[in-house]
């Protein structure tokens, strides 16, 4: 009796301590360096259709092009770089993976990618922008088929109806969103919450007048800032922006509650649901006349993590390769309302659909993120978001805020 | 004849010793027996409680960062993320808004909780469907419950200043949300609001364990409405009271999801409280270091509440 008591006891500890090994270092990659490679993992976040559709058609096309099969793998975005540290601490990293663009230095700087270069991939042809976005320490890691950036979206009708143009200039801007103000609608509407989507919002306004996020307390950022503030100030735009995701702005102006907006192209798909409004964009208005429009570049890269086994990945360095190509570029962005990346695509894109012609023109002179602090741009953007913070509440004067984010 | 005597003995004394080494035997069987039954719900205590907290006091002395998770190599760094995180210019102000956060939902929600109890102890038609319903809180998913009231809270269109308005009672939209004077206020009411109902429970099973002779008795004395509540259900109460009280402490002072749910800290870090500054620290920052040591910052002064807790358990015990 007692004996057997013991046994049970005894198989459920041993059970047990399996069970908590089995969690830790069982995942190390199959080295079977074989010749053939016939599949590949992939990990990305566009887990949500139309997305997840349009870019499996691009995988699958690839797929079949080079003879393999793949497993792909989607989680929600905020999750993504969870799951790779998850998996970078358990070795089961996936043979392609996607990242957002200002991740990838972040990424590449602990060593866990694959320098492209050494692989037979280059990123000649491609935006100035997005090479700085993707490479690190000299070397390219990574490669985005498509782009996006942010522009002003406006309302058609109610700007006819009030009898103003699309605004040229900041000046133009605030005189604009004023006049399209009315009870229960405001003339502008924008993300400014404390996230780092509120600083990427804030990045036109701060790049056209010249500020640089090596020098946050330059006069020209405070400029910029005082842009948000007179719009919030002068009830042009609504107190709420301080809590807005770019989600709740895109809601605003579908809803007629905004007459114009910051947003992006992703936004497009949603827009059509609303056939009503009618829309259409231009590039972020300038501070003075002579400047040119600088917005940030958005969009995601795919990179190749180190991985033992050789052949798989040059494999999966083809892959992106292929993703990369003239044809899949063109064909992502037409499906999906982004861009390509590659210069020489980029007017043909825009003749094609002509909704995309502001964003295109944006994206030729668009900029990194991470293309001047690289790795170090997450505080640099924590500070631009906490200063937009101060300076909407009346915390702080557009010319302090800076300073006391920066603490 | 001459084996005789010393036969004798040996088989007395043969006689005893193996029932005792059975004995013996048996009594460490069962000793074994317990410990392997101890050892599974032990080794899993040590699993899910003790590895994480030692881990965190270990990251806490590491430099641990996005680098570590590829390269496993985290430097010692001492208590310097002890010392960045304490002289960082948000931490006095996480230090208050936790502290005003633990204190104002604690109040109210047991304020509240013990009116409603009470209320609820008279018997009358529809009080069991009433009962229940205010569970209703603490049934919704925290991630739904903030995201409704971010929307009821909203201030041109929130529903909630929409029906002051209507009613005359404010002349201009309350900024619930937008203002950095009175965020914290609206965050601690919805707190207050999803903790209501684990108040009410416990302290309504409280209110039923006091036996109703005491309130015929003290009828008999006069001790009736207010003064029956001082010296009968109060003195009766105190320790289902304080037990609650110490666990509503441990549970409101690590709130996370409904301040990241409605202002995610802001708006101008108005609500940042040591939780949400450990999780933007560690999983917005990637300094999980400084993540840790802030989170044990808050372990400690949840020990101190949980010590008491112990205490008070023990106290009613021996009473």
């Amino acid at each position: 009796m007692i004996g057997n008591r013991i046994a049970a006891a005894l198989a459920g500890v041993t059970a047990l301590s399996l069970a908590l090994a089995g969690c830790g270092d069982s995942g190390n990659k199959s080295s079977s360096s074989g010749q053939s490679v016939t599949s590949l993992s992939i990990l990305d976040y566009y887990n949500n259709d139309p997305d997840k559709a349009l870019v499996q058609k691009g995988l699958d096309s690839c797929a079949s092009k080079l003879g393999i099969t793949i497993k792909r793998e989607t989680v929600p975005g905020d999750t993504l770089i969870a799951k790779v540290l998850q998996q970078a601490s358990s070795k089961t990293l996936p043979d392609v993976l996607m990242l957002d663009n200002p991740d990838v230095q972040q990424i590449a700087a602990t060593g866990a990618l694959a320098p492209l270069n050494d692989l037979g991939l280059n990123a000649d042809g491609v935006i100035q922008g997005m090479v700085d976005a993707t490479s690190y320490q000299g070397k390219l890691y990574g490669l985005a088929p498509v782009t996006n950036t942010i522009a002003l979206f406006y309302n058609k009708t109610m700007l006819a109806d009030a009898g103003v143009q699309p605004p040229k200039t900041w000046d133009e801007l605030k005189a604009a969103a004023k006049k399209l103000t009315k009870p229960g609608r405001y003339g502008m509407a924008f993300n400014a919450n404390a996230t780092y989507e509120g600083s990427w919002q804030f990045l036109p306004a701060m790049w056209t007048n010249g500020g640089d996020e090596t020098d946050l307390k330059s006069p020209q950022v405070a400029e910029a800032l005082q842009l948000w503030v007179d719009l919030v100030k002068s009830g042009s735009a609504s107190k709420s922006v301080i809590n807005w995701t770019q989600g709740d702005v895109k809601d605003q102006f579908v809803a007629g509650k905004a007459a114009m907006m910051v947003n992006g192209p992703w936004q497009i798909p949603a827009l059509a649901k609303a056939p009503n409004v009618k829309w259409d964009v231009v590039t972020f208005p300038l501070n003075k006349p002579d400047q040119t429009p600088v917005a940030p570049l958005g969009g995601e890269a795919w990179t190749v993590p180190l991985n033992k086994d050789q052949a798989k990945q040059q494999k999966a360095a083809d892959f992106v390769k292929c993703l990369n190509s003239d044809e899949n570029e063109l064909a992502w962005a037409k499906a999906r309302f982004t861009l390509p990346t590659k210069t020489a695509l980029l007017d043909q894109y825009a003749q094609e659909v002509p909704s995309m012609k502001a964003f295109a023109e944006q994206v030729k002179t668009a900029r990194a993120r991470t293309g001047k602090l690289g790795d170090k741009w997450p505080d640099a953007a924590k500070v631009i978001y906490q200063a937009i913070q101060l300076a909407l509440t009346g915390k702080a004067s557009a010319q302090d805020a800076f300073k006391q984010a920066s603490g | 004849m001459v084996h005789a005597p010393t036969l004798t003995p040996s088989t007395e004394e043969s006689g005893p010793q193996p029932v005792r080494k059975a004995r013996l035997r048996r009594r460490r069987g069962e000793e074994l027996t317990k410990v392997l039954f101890v050892a599974p719900a032990a080794l899993a205590m040590l699993a899910l409680f003790g590895y994480p907290v030692v881990k965190n006091l270990l990251m806490s002395v590491q430099d641990y960062t996005l680098r570590t998770f590829f390269t496993g190599q985290a430097p010692w760094v001492g208590l310097r993320n002890y010392t960045t995180v304490v002289k960082d210019h948000l931490f006095s102000q996480a230090m208050v808004n936790t502290a005003l956060f633990t204190i104002g939902s604690i109040a109210f929600q047991f304020g509240i909780g013990l009116a409603l109890a009470l209320f609820f102890r008279r018997r009358f038609p529809l009080g069991g469907v009433l009962r229940s319903l205010l569970l209703l809180p603490w049934l919704l998913p925290l991630i739904v419950s903030s995201a409704t009231w971010r929307s009821i809270l909203e201030q041109d269109s929130g529903i909630l200043n929409r029906t002051l308005m209507g009613l005359g009672i404010v002349n201009d939209p309350v900024p619930w949300l937008n203002s950095p004077s009175v965020a914290l206020i609206a965050v601690i009411g919805v707190n207050i609001w999803i903790g209501i109902p684990f108040n009410v429970t416990l302290l309504y099973s409280g209110l039923a364990e006091i036996p109703v002779e005491l309130y015929e008795a003290g009828q008999l004395d006069g001790a009736t409405g207010w003064r029956g509540f001082r010296y009968i259900t109060w003195p009766n109460l105190r320790a289902v009271a304080s037990v609650l009280l110490v666990l509503g402490v441990v549970y409101t002072i690590k709130v996370l999801d409904i301040i990241l749910g409605l202002t995610g800290g802001g708006p101008a870090n108005a609500t940042q409280t040591l939780a949400t500054q450990s999780y933007q620290r560690s999983f917005v920052d990637f300094k999980f270091g400084q993540g840790a040591a802030l989170s044990n910052i808050l372990i400690a002064v949840s020990l101190v509440f949980a010590i008491l807790y112990l205490r008070t358990t023990r106290r009613a015990v021996d009473e």
